[in-house]
């Protein structure tokens, strides 16, 4: 573990420790995050019939989670993969608020 | 994290396998176990012997029971006897905000069941998904835990340079570290493809409890309106507030009997007693992966058939596959057996794995290991080893405690918890490798005792001789583990190295 032992013999071991909490919120709530939006988006937005959409959209976000997590995980810094999932996160929520001014989910009368 | 994306993945494992390890064992055992539930249930009700009921009668006896018990019930359901639990389970819910009620008669009858009270195979069944907590706690840590498995899984993939001849290595003589490392690396890639598909089906599973977002935008959180869409269930048909005769039950389960080839498995009667109440024939899964099953919903007065169900849309398809896939009630006995075997493999990748977790961090000789891997050697003591003698704890108490004693069920899962619980104090007071080959032999005895002591006490011959075979196999690779690990002196090459004539050589 190369930086870990350059950061704690530079003294360094609280920001180290701070750095990998911060990774470890990243990924489990902007990972939750992404894929929750990515379910609710593609439940309403695939060209199929609603409960397939739901079906397809809940059985792809795991997926989604655990590439979201392995992301943040592997970019070089915390800033970089903060925004790796900020950018998907704003498109998806965008594109959920449209589907959801367009897309009509009233129960049947 | 680190320089370079093999080294973050590495790290990543480590600490998320870490993490979830203790967790996930306990999941992959039990769940392992309970691919055998049937068997486990059967084995816990000795005094139980099949009988034959027809479907129909059987339906309309847990009725009548419910009748009389549960006559406001907004929903009955009466589970069909069937071979490998030839009990009458009825259900019911007081109303929708209560929480669901049960009773189990006698097939026979239709009194209450006079065998004594264990929860079987269901409650290690429970525990894989929920751990005997409360249902929402304990699926939602169950479910995150398997997703921090499965970036575990993904991660170790990727770190795994060499997965074609790791899968042919086992260096158990070159160091502590390189034999437990190897035997991580064999039972993990050996099974991958199960240990991948068990775990995402597994959270497939909890769906709906970690992911409700899809139904809630598309369909404003109307869970069971998803469900009638989606072919998997009828739709509530209110009550209509005034009461009215029903038709007897028999004859509606043979008219759906006769448009269905699968056998009976349920029958649901919705609003009892209520003018608009409808009755659901359940039908077993026909062959396939599919956890779908064919349902027949009639008119509960008049028996006009309202709705049919069977066939499901691709996704919905995919979706319940998912499901067979992760429950194998499609698996023959030699399938089964396959699957049970990866299941103690990946039982097995998750001990080597914390144990590997431990050993890597083992401090010089003489030196005094921290606080941190003290509390992983006990936890790993505690959980590797704890929880098997909570099993075989818990089987022992389903023969020991008094067949008439009150709240027995839940005395025996008490039994469970506490003799794991003891376990796991005797592994967090003392981490050292002397307990490992002292609580081992106390596993391996306590599963060698269950045959002997389920001889003694009950007389059902070699009905159950699969189970003690198990019971059996479990001790002595136990007992054979235990020895190992006392037997063990460190790496061969370090003592040949040491020795005279090697010496003499150098």
């Amino acid at each position: 573990m190369p930086d870990e032992a350059a950061l704690r013999t530079a003294g360094l071991g609280w920001r180290w420790r701070a750095l990998v909490a911060g990774r470890v919120a990243l990924a489990a709530f902007g990972g939750y995050g992404v894929a929750a939006l990515a379910t609710a988006f593609l439940s309403l937005a695939l060209p199929m019939a609603r409960s397939e959409a739901v079906a397809t959209a809940t059985l792809l976000s795991f997926a989604i989670m655990v590439g979201a997590v392995i992301w943040v995980f592997s970019a070089h810094t915390l800033s970089r993969a903060a925004l790796g999932l900020a950018v998907p996160s704003t498109l998806l929520a965008a594109g959920l608020w449209l589907a959801l001014a367009l897309v009509d989910t009233a129960p049947p009368a | 994290m680190k320089p370079g994306f093999r080294q973050s993945m590495a790290w990543l494992h480590t600490w998320a396998g870490l993490v979830t390890g203790w967790v996930m064992f306990c999941v992959f055992v039990t769940g392992t176990a309970t691919y055998y539930r049937a068997d486990i249930s059967h084995w816990m009700r000795p005094e139980l012997q099949a009988a034959a009921v027809e479907p129909g009668v059987a339906v309309e006896r847990g009725a009548a029971y419910l009748k009389v018990h549960a006559p406001k019930a907004v929903a009955w359901f009466v589970s069909v006897p069937q071979a490998e639990r030839p009990l009458l389970d009825v259900y019911w819910f007081d109303s929708f905000e209560t929480p669901i009620r049960q009773a189990t008669l006698d097939a026979g009858t239709g009194a209450p069941t006079t065998v004594r009270a264990t929860q079987g195979g269901d409650f290690l069944y429970r525990f894989h998904y929920e751990l005997q907590m409360m249902p929402g706690l304990g699926r939602w840590i169950v479910g995150a835990s398997a997703l921090v498995l499965l970036v575990a899984l993904m991660s170790g993939i990727v770190t795994h340079r060499r997965i074609f001849s790791d899968f042919f290595t086992f260096r158990r003589d070159k160091s502590a570290q390189r034999g437990w490392l190897d035997a991580h690396n064999v039972t993990g890639v050996l099974a991958l493809p199960f240990h991948l598909m068990i775990t995402y089906t597994g959270i497939v599973t909890l769906a709906f409890t970690l992911m409700p977002w899809g139904i809630t935008s598309a369909y404003r959180g109307d869970e069971l309106r998803f469900f009638v869409e989606a072919g998997q269930s009828p739709a509530w048909r209110a009550a209509a507030g005034r009461p009215a005769d029903a038709l007897p039950l028999a004859p509606l389960m043979a008219r759906a009997q006769a448009e269905v080839s699968e056998p009976l498995e349920m029958a649901i009667i919705n609003n009892p007693g209520d003018a608009a109440s409808t009755v659901v024939a359940v039908f077993e899964e026909p062959k396939g992966l599919a956890h779908r099953h064919p349902q027949v919903v009639f008119e509960a007065t008049s028996g006009a058939v309202i709705a049919r169900f069977g066939t499901l849309k691709p996704a919905a398809h995919v979706f319940t596959s998912f499901l067979g896939l992760h429950e194998a009630h499609f698996a023959g006995p030699a399938l089964r057996g396959l699957f049970f075997l990866c299941g103690l493999l990946g039982s097995a990748t998750i001990a080597t794995g914390l144990v590997l977790w431990a050993v890597a961090r083992a401090p010089k000789a003489g030196a005094v290991p921290g606080f941190a891997l003290s509390l992983v050697r006990g936890l790993n003591l505690g959980t590797i080893l704890g929880l098997p003698i909570g099993i075989a704890a818990f089987f022992l108490a389903n023969r020991l405690l008094p067949v008439a004693m009150n709240e027995r069920a839940t005395w025996e899962g008490a039994v469970f918890f506490a003799a794991w619980g003891l376990a796991a104090m005797v592994g967090l007071a003392r981490p050292y490798a002397r307990t490992w080959r002292e609580m081992g032999a106390a596993a391996a005895l306590l599963f060698l005792s269950v045959p002997l002591v389920s001889a003694l006490t009950t007389d059902r011959g070699l009905d159950f001789a699969g189970f003690d075979a198990a019971m059996i196999a479990i001790g002595l690779t136990l007992a054979w583990g235990a020895r190992k690990v006392s037997h063990y002196r460190g790496p061969a090459r370090l003592r040949a190295a040491t020795a005279p004539e090697a010496l003499a050589r150098a």
